[in-house]
């Protein structure tokens, strides 16, 4: 009697065990997730700038969208974390008012070297808003995990910083970004 | 960089989700990526060299019709000795909830994987069953792309989280250089699709065509698709039926020419659409656009400014805005020319290199593809003990 009692604590102990181990390994991946999506977001964010950057000091704009593009992406380049998602919308601002007419891309493109310059800061401020969905989807997905009472009550993600959203303007120039949604 | 692209859907069969598997491979191939695609398929058929055959699909019962899937021991085996022999850099896996190769493989492997949602369908009652199931394998897809804001809505609503929206390519060149047919020019409307498809919306059309016909007697429907031809038109008066021409199946060429011939190509669909491939291969044609208001559709047609939209269902509308289009040849000249440079943004070229961006993205700095290899028994014990 007592014996069976103990074999069915066993068994339950046990599936108990292989269920928190199953979510603590889910936990996991997720964080390794957020991890490798917040490294791919802060490079092409650091892409951006470089690219509006070497843009702004080129001579290929007039001095004042020159001086406007090159404060807003040292801004970005500069800011101290706690800072970085405003500083990063005021570089997107900054963008839009200066390639929002598509004649300016187009004199960005007529100089020697600007062909590649107009690509390179297309397909940057393109991949910014998709590596910034991937890296939110991944917060989302884990703090949905995380709120779970299985994973509270049994601190299963241990001293993991709860996941927080990147939350930026990252609308791209219309002259720059000539696509439906994104 | 080397790909490895997971199909859900038997290869033999066509289908969108397959032939927009064939040409993502092959133009990724035409930029020099080593690609991989695993796909259900029968031992006999004829494979391309870069498509590994996963076993034959088996039909079952699921979502209220039979669906032809891969499951079970032998299915996940050669899932696992694919990601072990393949080392990808990425995989892309499309259709990632239906039960088969997708949802087997993302329960697999583990490392930077995208995933391509191509149907809205409403979250199924298996669905919600399953859905920790479900969730545990969906949240190792560090990337996921809908096919349209339409898709992406739907995949919000029903699974949370978000995606981007990258549409299907067309080659919109292979289109745009066709050679239109004499005999199937002269006021004459195009439909394609499955004729026996009450969703691919034949009915609608053959409900609007008595008005049309009594307008512009001239007017010819070329009808290429499959389906019962004489039930088709059992529901127009006889004296009207010559007007209707079924071409059956018709290959790739036949379709471009086809769109190429034609005054005005419908759209009728009533509904089950997540992008409109179809609308998009017309405008590569040059072919002015005529379609239901599906929201899919009016995404495609850039909300009417790209190819004319009517109510959904509404013959009568169908009917009048045929009858317009067909006599005003100044706007149909504006239709093409609007969808000629409206479509560039669905080529190959743009399309591809988006996908490629987020290969990039979810490379950068994450290790490689591997099979997950599950903790051992033991190891679990060791943490159960804790």
């Amino acid at each position: 009697m007592t014996v069976t009692l103990i074999i069915w604590a066993v068994v339950v102990l046990v599936a108990i065990g292989l269920y928190l181990s199953w979510t603590a390994g889910r936990l996991d991946r997720l964080h390794t997730r957020i991890d490798a999506a917040r490294a791919a977001l802060d490079a092409q964010l650091l892409r951006r700038a470089s690219v509006t950057q070497e843009l702004a000091t080129s001579g290929v704009l007039d001095p004042a969208a020159s001086i406007v593009l090159y404060e807003a992406a040292h801004a970005a380049r500069q800011s101290p974390e706690d800072h970085r998602e405003v500083a990063e919308s005021e570089l997107s601002a900054a963008l839009r008012a200066v390639f929002g007419e598509s004649a300016q891309v187009e004199a960005v493109r007529e100089i020697p070297g600007g062909q590649e310059a107009a690509s390179e800061l297309a397909a940057a401020v393109r991949r910014v808003p998709m590596a910034r969905r991937f890296h939110n989807d991944a917060v989302r997905a884990a703090r949905a995990l995380r709120r779970h009472r299985t994973v509270r009550w049994f601190r299963l993600a241990g001293h993991a910083p709860f996941p927080l959203a990147f939350e930026m303007d990252d609308e791209p120039p219309v002259a720059l970004a000539d696509r439906p949604g994104s | 960089m080397k790909i490895g692209i997971v199909c859900p859907y038997s290869w033999d069969v066509p289908g969108g989700v397959q032939f927009h598997i064939r040409d993502l491979a092959e133009h990724l191939i035409r930029l020099g990526h080593e690609v991989s695609v695993l796909a259900p398929a029968d031992d006999e058929t004829p494979l391309p060299p870069y498509v590994v055959s996963a076993g034959r699909a088996v039909p079952v019962p699921y979502n209220g019709s039979v669906a032809r899937l891969n499951f079970g021991f032998l299915s996940a085996a050669r899932v696992r000795r694919w990601l072990h022999e393949g080392t990808f850099d990425v995989i892309h896996i499309h259709e990632p909830t239906s039960p088969s190769l997708g949802l087997l493989t993302c329960w697999a492997a583990q490392g930077p994987i995208v995933a391509t949602f191509h149907t809205s369908n409403p979250r199924s009652r298996a669905m919600i069953a399953a859905y920790a199931i479900l969730q545990a394998a969906l949240e190792k897809i560090s990337a996921r792309i809908a096919v349209s804001e339409y898709a992406r809505r739907t995949l919000v609503e029903h699974l949370g989280g978000d995606a981007v929206v990258i549409p299907n390519g067309v080659d919109v060149d292979f289109f745009a250089r066709a050679e239109p047919r004499p005999e199937w020019q002269g006021g004459t409307i195009g439909f394609i699709g499955r004729i026996d498809e009450p969703r691919k919306g034949l009915p609608v059309l053959m409900r609007a065509l008595p008005a049309i016909l009594a307008a512009r007697p001239e007017t010819r429907l070329l009808v290429a698709g499959r389906g019962d031809e004489e039930e088709a038109v059992a529901s127009l008066p006889k004296e009207m039926r010559a007007r209707v021409e079924f071409l059956g199946m018709v290959s790739d060429e036949d379709k471009a020419r086809l769109l190429r011939s034609v005054d005005l190509y419908v759209a009728p669909n009533t509904g089950g659409e997540s992008f409109g491939i179809i609308l998009v291969e017309a405008m590569s044609a040059g072919a002015p656009v005529l379609a239901s208001d599906l929201d899919a559709f009016a995404q495609v047609l850039d909300q009417g400014a790209a190819g004319e939209l009517f109510a959904n269902e509404n013959a009568d509308a169908l009917a009048e805005a045929a009858i317009r289009l067909l006599g005003d040849p100044e706007r149909r000249g504006e239709l093409r020319e609007r969808g000629s440079a409206h479509v560039r943004r669905f080529d190959w070229s743009t399309v591809g290199a988006d996908i490629l961006a987020v290969y990039e993205t979810v490379t950068d700095g994450a290790a490689s593809v591997a099979a997950d290899e599950r903790t051992g028994l033991r190891a679990r014990f060791g943490l159960a003990r804790e």
